[in-house]
């Protein structure tokens, strides 16, 4: 099977449904001739023309609510935002109207609507344009939260949904674009509120989000050497969010770390935890322990950086904690 | 194409529809009927009216939480709206929108919006479709002076101007947003002038004008029509009441109504010879008669149940 970028991976399923149907739009900022910031609508312009990738002036709000009157009017879009944090540019849209239409209006309108939001965090980028913002998402009712940790997933994830006829913010790991999975020829693609787990074990379990599952993987990695036989689940969806297969690992092992790159307090981490104490109190041995950022705004020094985000020891100290 | 004989009577018919649908919909709010708020259109009913008069039945308009003139004047159902007003299961958005997001798409009535400018760039969309799609199609969205200081509004104006899309930006300039006086918060002293700055026509018109307002949309909308992009119209009025039936604040209340549309309408009509005193009395009578028929039907529908709390999220 050829080995294909995370970036790649998206182009591809973006591609192949633009080809599919042909109401599909992409509407953004440079994503045209271009081919978008960071090479994800690449070619995307030369084959389907300007009408279909349309380059956008820059104002977040109008892209976005732009997306969702195409998106009523019976053309799916996509809309990229170039980096996550631009979001709050576009929050009325994304939560107060795309997710709000259909019940208000008693059912008389369906939003397919994808809006990709890159998340730049561990790149460099300081305070605004390196933030996590998942959690903010799922607190919405009729929002789709999408966000996957390798290029097979992000394929299977985006085709899913530009096919949703309802909104979903897409949120990407800028830091994995260049992360290369096999990809299959054949059409494949991947259902929404399904977890999967990354890695068996039997001792702890990780559920981590976004670019902290490859981190995950390498702490299991590392951890089995100790003998410590570590479970890793990417929810893949935060929303829907595939409980069941997590509370089913944790019925298993007992102890459950949740690692995510955004802040530690109101994170997602944080919903889980609680979801999974309220199914699963029973088969805990001890609290949930989130790795996550500190409360505080990124620092752009690489020092600062990295001492703000988590990354791999943090895992694994997380997962030595249990110990007794 | 002009304004044909039974449009004009179409208009006084809507006019007074609107009026006592406003009425009741103040009464029924008094009587603790439904909650939450209503933001009456009276005094403005022109501007809906004229605007909606002008368009296809096959257009699209998006309105403001000021939204039930826009809604009657696109052919709205009356009992539907009443209903979606007390929050009854029979509503047209199923009692789920309320007063502030009445919708009907069957009569390209896209729907209202309670964020104030929210749904400019969402019109833009639409318009950009209807582009795409060589519908001939146009899409005018309401919005109020308030509307016009947000950011989205300016987005969506550059967007549609340059794209040159088939879309109307229908400033409905009632003077006040809640207790601020548009000249206290807006730094040119007509709205229209916003337009130049972004290449397009703007045009101030008098919004209890029927006729003013009607031939100003026709000739916009025609050249939306004909590809050369929208038109921002300013129509000027007088919110007579307060923002909303449950706002505070000391207004002019009674002496604005000396610039009502109805009796301007009425005159226009007797002068015209289009119609006599009797018929205006008969479809007065009937358009009171239709609105409190709305009323009964709404009172006796049933609320949603439990489980409609569940339902229309996602499709």
């Amino acid at each position: 099977m050829q080995e294909y970028s995370y970036a790649q991976a998206l182009n591809q399923g973006i591609c192949e449904e633009m080809r599919r149907d042909e109401k599909v739009m992409v509407l953004g900022e440079d994503v045209g001739k271009y081919g978008g910031v960071f090479g994800v609508t690449r070619g995307l312009y030369d084959e389907f023309g300007g009408d279909r990738v349309r380059d956008c002036p820059l104002n977040e709000a109008a892209i976005v609510s732009f997306g969702i009157g195409l998106a009523i009017a019976g053309r799916p879009t996509i809309c990229e935002l170039e980096f996550m944090d631009f979001l709050t540019w576009a929050m009325d849209p994304v939560t107060n109207q795309a997710p709000k239409l259909r019940y208000f209006w008693g059912g008389q309108v369906s939003v397919p609507l994808v809006v990709r939001a890159p998340v730049a965090a561990t790149l460099g980028f300081g305070s605004q344009h390196s933030q996590s913002l998942e959690a903010w998402l799922i607190h919405v009712p009729g929002l789709r939260v999408a966000m996957p940790s390798n290029g097979f997933d992000a394929k299977g994830l985006i085709k899913t949904a530009i096919r949703d006829p309802n909104p979903v913010v897409f949120i990407e790991s800028i830091s994995l674009y260049s992360n290369k999975t096999p990809i299959p020829d054949a059409e494949y693609l991947i259902p929404f509120g399904k977890a999967e787990i990354k890695r068996q074990g039997d001792d702890v379990t990780i559920v981590a989000l976004g670019a902290m599952v490859p981190k995950a993987i390498l702490a299991a990695e590392a951890l089995s050497n100790d003998g410590l036989s570590v479970e890793v689940i990417d929810p893949r969806t935060l929303a829907p969010l595939d409980i069941n297969t997590i509370v089913e690992s944790v019925r298993k092992t007992g102890r459950l770390v949740i690692a995510h790159l955004a802040h530690k307090t109101g994170g997602v981490g944080a919903e889980i935890a609680q979801q999974v104490t309220e199914l699963a109190f029973d088969s805990l041995d001890g609290p949930v322990v989130r790795v996550a950022s500190a409360d505080v705004p990124v620092g752009a020094s690489q020092f600062l950086e990295k001492m703000l985000f988590p990354d791999v020891p943090e895992i694994i100290k997380a997962c030595r904690s249990f110990r007794r | 194409m002009t304004l044909s004989t039974a449009q004009q009577i179409e208009a006084l018919r809507r006019m007074y529809l609107i009026r006592f649908f406003e009425d009741a919909a103040i009464r029924l709010y008094g009587e603790g009927l439904y909650r939450g708020s209503t933001h009456p259109y009276i005094g403005q009913e022109a501007t809906a009216i004229g605007v909606c008069t002008a368009l296809e039945a096959h257009d699209q308009i998006l309105a403001t939480y000021r939204g039930h003139g826009a809604a009657i004047a696109k052919g709205g159902d009356l009992k539907g709206m009443m209903a979606e007003l007390l929050g009854k299961a029979t509503g047209v958005c199923k009692g789920k929108g309320g007063s502030m997001h009445f919708a009907q798409n069957n009569v390209g009535f896209v729907g209202s919006n309670a964020i104030v400018a929210g749904h400019i760039g969402i019109a833009g969309g639409i318009a950009l479709a209807h582009k795409l799609d060589k519908s001939g199609k146009v899409v005018a969205v309401f919005f109020g002076d308030g509307a016009s200081c947000e950011g989205v509004f300016y987005e969506a104006l550059n967007m549609a101007t340059l794209w040159k899309l088939p879309m109307l930006f229908v400033c409905e300039n009632n003077e006040y947003a809640i207790s601020t006086h548009y000249t206290e918060s807006i730094s040119v002293p007509f709205i229209a002038q916003r337009a130049h700055g972004f290449g397009l026509p703007g045009v101030t018109i008098d919004g209890r004008d029927f006729y003013a307002v009607y031939n100003t949309t026709r000739e916009a909308a025609d050249r939306a029509r004909r590809g050369d992009g929208p038109t921002l119209i300013e129509a000027k009025s007088v919110r007579w009441m307060r923002h909303s039936a449950v706002a505070a604040g000391a207004e002019k209340g009674e002496r604005w109504k000396d610039t009502d549309p109805l009796p301007r309408l009425k005159q226009e009509l007797l002068t015209r010879g289009i119609l006599y005193e009797d018929d205006i009395l008969e479809i007065e009578r009937a358009a009171l008669h239709e609105i409190r028929d709305a009323a009964d039907y709404a009172i006796a529908s049933e609320y949603p149940v439990a489980a409609d709390l569940f339902t229309d999220i996602f499709t």
